[in-house]
């Protein structure tokens, strides 16, 4: 089983989810997070004084599959969520040593 | 530690002695009593001459005249849930239960301490301890008369004065509140803002409304751009002084902003004072008569616009873009410039008092950040700074009153909140210290003084 992490602009959410529906991965992990890899921040001004914002929003979707599903998985995410501009994020993959579904107590590749 | 709180139960004593004193005597000021109703009063008992009082032709008015200050009073009322989200708005996420709680506080101890004290300090009628200048107060309430029930007393009853001017008097220490947000210790401000609108207000508010030395000198301050606005603001300036900024906020001669964590709340809270002056200006009138009622509501409304305005159009040109709480902030000068002169100011000039407002709030704004004056939601230079404005805009704008007795009174006034609140909150600090720890100021007031998160699911937290 592998841990497909995704880090992708968070306006790209739906566009992704629509493209993992299609090849068959309908389950999903999404945190909103803020970092920042070679795309710098801008500036903004709060009441005469203004910072830089290093932090950009982004959206993080974690999914388990399959080792034979994870290449297809990470496929469908880099296409769906390119954009071509800096900024667009990053897709890793991790092994995962155990899954267990809480309902029914299945584990290993059943519980995916 | 014994010397401090020898003094604190000193400072609190003394003033509990004071109002409790106060409880015993019931003063009821002398007003101007109709030679009618005077006669009928001393034969006839209240319920009779009131109900016979209300068979005039006069009724009338008067209960017309009667409701409108009341709704004027819910209005004035309403601005206390304006200030609470406007504060909350600007503030941190983290400090949000902290700065309501303080408004909380502020309504209920305002009412209950002008009630106790305030409102026969400030309209003292004849009894002056130190005259025009300074009154005793004492418990308010009175045995109902067709002196003060009736037209006898004024357009309204003694009841509906009390409660409309109780209203005003809390607004005074709730402009203080938005200024030392985020790092005051939550007793001291509550110590601090009894004492501001308790002692304070009353003296000043007597100069002038009371018929004090002010009024006799032609000084013309229609709803308190001076004697609430000016008076609030100075008073926030001495304690923010005496505070000390945000930690974080000036660091290495650069201003680190600190920003609010809710902009639609800040803008609910603006929109709410912006409804509550039309009770705040509008029942200033004193009556319902139509022709000065439906001016201040114009120009009221009219000032507040073009601060909003000014204020948008002077952040975009000077900060490059325009700024939503700098916008919301205008609105509030343009309304603080109009308060003095809603009745005398006409529409067109109404226009440039509350465009001036709004484009000296904005600079007024960035000038008290540059010399380190950290104040979280501009109240220093919406209240404090356009107070003085509106207050002299009257002279430049209107001929009820000259300059040299606007710039007098607006001064004195602002000078009297400013050395007070310096005395009053440096001998607190000495006594009990004003802030809260460095630690509890990066956790958080909301955990540090009241052990209560005001989000505490995932959300808009940010330590």
């Amino acid at each position: 089983m592998k841990l497909v992490k995704a880090i992708i602009k968070p306006f790209k959410l739906e566009e992704v989810k629509e493209a993992l529906a299609d090849i068959g991965i309908e389950g999903m992990t999404v945190t909103e997070v803020k970092g920042f890899g070679r795309q710098k921040g801008h500036t903004e001004i709060y009441r005469g004084s203004e910072y830089t914002v290093d932090f950009l929003p982004k959206v993080m979707i974690e999914i388990v599959v399959d080792d034979a599903d994870a290449e297809k998985t990470t496929d469908a995410i880099v296409k769906a969520a390119k954009t071509g501009k800096i900024g667009d994020g990053k897709v890793f993959v991790l092994p995962v040593e155990t899954a267990i579904r809480i309902r029914t107590d299945e584990s290993g590749a059943e519980a995916l | 530690m014994k010397i401090k709180k020898f003094l604190l139960a000193l400072l609190l004593g003394s003033s509990a002695f004071l109002m409790a004193g106060s409880l015993g005597a019931q003063e009821l000021p002398v007003e101007e009593v109709a030679d009618a109703v005077e006669a009928v009063a001393d034969a006839i008992p209240f319920e009779d001459a009131y109900a016979a009082f209300m068979e005039t032709p006069g009724a009338a008015f008067f209960t017309i005249s009667n409701l409108w200050l009341l709704i004027s009073a819910a209005l004035v009322f309403i601005m206390h849930l304006g200030f609470a989200t406007v504060e909350s708005g600007l503030g941190q996420a983290k400090n949000t239960v902290n700065i309501l709680f303080k408004n909380v506080f502020i309504i209920c101890m305002g009412i209950l301490t002008y009630a106790l004290w305030g409102f026969n300090a400030m309209y003292p009628g004849d009894a002056w301890s130190i005259g025009g200048f300074f009154a005793m107060g004492s418990w308010f309430d009175v045995t109902a008369s067709v002196d003060l029930m009736t037209s006898a007393y004024a357009d309204y009853t003694w009841y509906t004065d009390f409660i409309f001017q109780a209203m005003f008097a809390a607004t005074a220490a709730t402009i203080v509140s938005g200024a030392v947000a985020e790092r005051v210790k939550l007793s001291s401000f509550m110590i601090f803002a009894t004492l501001l609108v308790t002692f304070a207000y009353p003296i000043t508010g007597s100069w002038q409304w009371g018929g004090g030395w002010l009024a006799e000198k032609g000084f013309y301050d229609f709803a308190g751009s001076s004697l609430v606005h000016a008076f609030g603001g100075f008073a926030a300036l001495a304690c923010v002084i005496i505070l000390g900024p945000r930690a974080g906020k000036y660091i290495d001669g650069r201003i680190k902003p600190i920003l609010g964590h809710s902009m639609p709340l800040a803008t609910i809270g603006v929109f709410l004072l912006f409804l509550g002056w039309f009770g705040f200006n509008g029942g200033s009138v004193l009556n319902a008569d139509p022709f000065l009622v439906s001016l201040v509501f114009v120009t009221t409304a009219l000032a507040a616009a073009a601060g909003g305005l000014g204020a948008m159009f002077t952040s975009w040109i000077f900060l490059k873009k325009p700024d939503l709480s700098m916008s919301l902030n205008g609105i509030l000068a343009g309304l603080v410039g109009i308060t003095a002169g809603a009745d005398s100011i006409m529409p067109f000039w109404a226009i440039l008092t509350g465009l001036i407002a709004g484009i000296i709030v904005v600079f007024s704004i960035i000038f008290f950040d540059k010399i380190k004056i950290d104040d979280p939601v501009g109240a220093i230079s919406v209240h404090g700074i356009c107070g003085i404005f509106g207050t002299l805009a009257v002279a430049l704008f209107s001929g009820a009153a000259t300059f040299g007795v606007q710039l007098i009174g607006t001064l004195s006034i602002g000078a009297f909140a400013f050395i007070f609140s310096l005395v009053v909150f440096g001998l607190i600090k000495v006594v009990m210290g004003v802030r809260v720890s460095a630690e509890e100021e990066s956790e958080g007031l909301d955990v540090g003084e009241h052990g209560q998160e005001a989000y505490p699911d995932f959300g808009a937290s940010s330590r």
